[in-house]
């Protein structure tokens, strides 16, 4: 195109056009390209076509991000808002959670052990029910109406199937349930609310340790028990008053036992 | 523990600030606006997930890097399959733009082998520098100079009216 001996070279004509010319040799092509029209028709073409380009597209970036692509939902679905979580947790940990000695009630032959990434896991539960269960709007993004709805896609998300147990008999109503991110993958989180409004809830994932004795975490406004059970973990958080938090977590543990939520 | 989490606010940050550059690169790439905007989620994604791999470049070409070699992969595995999605399917949603000469445009880049396509995007849409494009595409400068001024010419042929057959995605 351009002749071996041109005082000019195409790369310097792309250059010229796209800003990337070097001050010292713009004028130089400027001239020769004043000089050499089938170039400077060339080189107008090219300048239409980058701004076509730009016109075309241009304005792509100016349209509101769409939701999914919004930065804090992109961090929820890497799992680094649960590391955000372990940190406030580690933050108000040290201070508001005096990890419970007491030993777990039905010790069912289980290691006495918590694995390291259990406790994580049970401060993520714990942190993802002080952040929802404040909520007055949102709290869920399955309402418990839907338990039906609920149970397939949960189910279907964390990969084994989903009983969500029915606690009318001791007096908790579904609020619903909603999809968060565990350490090994999705996690369920189902809330329940009292009649006075007090609220409950159960995290569920999967864990690394087979099997552990149920536990319990005494906080100062909410303490959690915790056990894992055929490589599910289930976080029970809720306010800290221990015996009602127990006889949730027993009817919880019973209905997952039976119900066979992790056997099917 | 602290520095490395305010250093984690800060990469959250920079990548949240190139969120809509690279849904206008990657619209013009794919000349789809699902496919363009699933492929900045798993760019941002994998960009996020992989902090610990970012040697500290700059976070907006390691962003385009990511997503120019995501783009590749699925053009690849498209490829793969017995029934090709063709450009027309991709023109279609667009038949509507606001002008003929836009289609024109994007008709154009269609026709273009997706390395072209990438460097003129880079360059023209972006603003990246020539060595950034070269960075990104994992070339050295003067094949970027190259495909440059194929997709020039190629494009100039196209709206000059020889308007070869359309390609296939490959």
């Amino acid at each position: 195109m351009i002749e071996r001996m041109s005082p000019v070279s195409e790369d310097e004509l792309h250059a010229f056009i796209d800003g990337q010319l070097p001050t010292d040799r713009r004028e130089a092509v400027a001239s020769w390209l004043a000089e050499n029209p089938e170039q400077a028709a060339m080189v107008a073409a090219w300048r239409a076509q980058a701004e076509a380009i730009r016109t075309r597209y241009g304005a792509v970036a100016d349209e509101p991000v769409p939701e999914r692509l919004q930065i804090e939902n992109v961090l929820r679905m890497t799992g680094a808002v649960s590391r955000k979580w372990l940190a406030m947790a580690a933050a108000a940990a040290t201070v508001a959670f005096l990890v419970g000695g007491t030993a777990g009630w039905f010790a069912r032959g289980a290691s006495a052990a918590a694995p390291s990434g259990f406790e994580t896991l049970t401060a993520d539960a714990v942190e993802a029910h002080k952040l929802y269960v404040v909520e007055v709007r949102h709290p869920v993004e399955v309402p418990g109406s839907e338990r039906a709805h609920m149970t397939q896609w949960l189910t279907k998300r964390l990969g084994y199937e989903q009983r969500i147990p029915d606690l009318q008999a001791i007096g908790l109503k579904l609020v619903g349930g909603r999809l968060l991110p565990g350490p090994k993958g999705a996690a369920a989180f189902y809330m329940y609310e009292g009649p006075s409004g007090e609220r409950f809830t159960i995290y569920c994932s999967k864990a690394t340790a087979p099997e552990t004795a149920l536990r319990f975490k005494q906080g100062q406004q909410v303490s959690a028990f915790y056990w894992v059970d055929d490589k599910v973990a289930y976080v029970v958080s809720g306010p800290a008053d221990r015996d009602k938090l127990e006889t949730i977590s027993k009817a919880v543990w019973e209905q997952v036992d039976k119900a066979g939520v992790r056997k099917s | 523990m602290r520095g490395r989490r305010s250093g984690l606010a800060t990469f959250a940050q920079k990548v949240e600030a190139a969120i809509p550059a690279l849904r206008r690169y990657a619209r013009a790439l794919t000349r789809d606006a699902d496919t363009a905007d699933d492929l900045v989620q798993d760019t941002l994604v994998r960009a996020l997930r992989s902090e610990h791999l970012f040697q500290g470049e700059e976070v907006r070409s390691w962003l385009y890097t990511i997503l120019t070699n995501l783009n590749r992969n699925r053009l690849r595995s498209l490829a793969r399959r017995p029934s090709l999605s063709s450009i027309e399917d991709n023109d279609a949603p667009d038949a509507s733009g606001p002008e003929a000469g836009s289609r024109d445009i994007e008709r154009a880049l269609a026709t273009l082998a997706e390395d072209q396509r990438q460097a003129l995007l880079l360059v023209v849409l972006e603003g990246l520098s020539y060595r950034e494009v070269a960075e990104v595409q994992g070339i050295p400068i003067g094949t970027v100079m190259s495909r440059l001024a194929r997709a020039r010419m190629q494009i100039k042929g196209y709206l000059d009216g020889e308007r070869p057959a359309l390609r296939r995605v490959k």
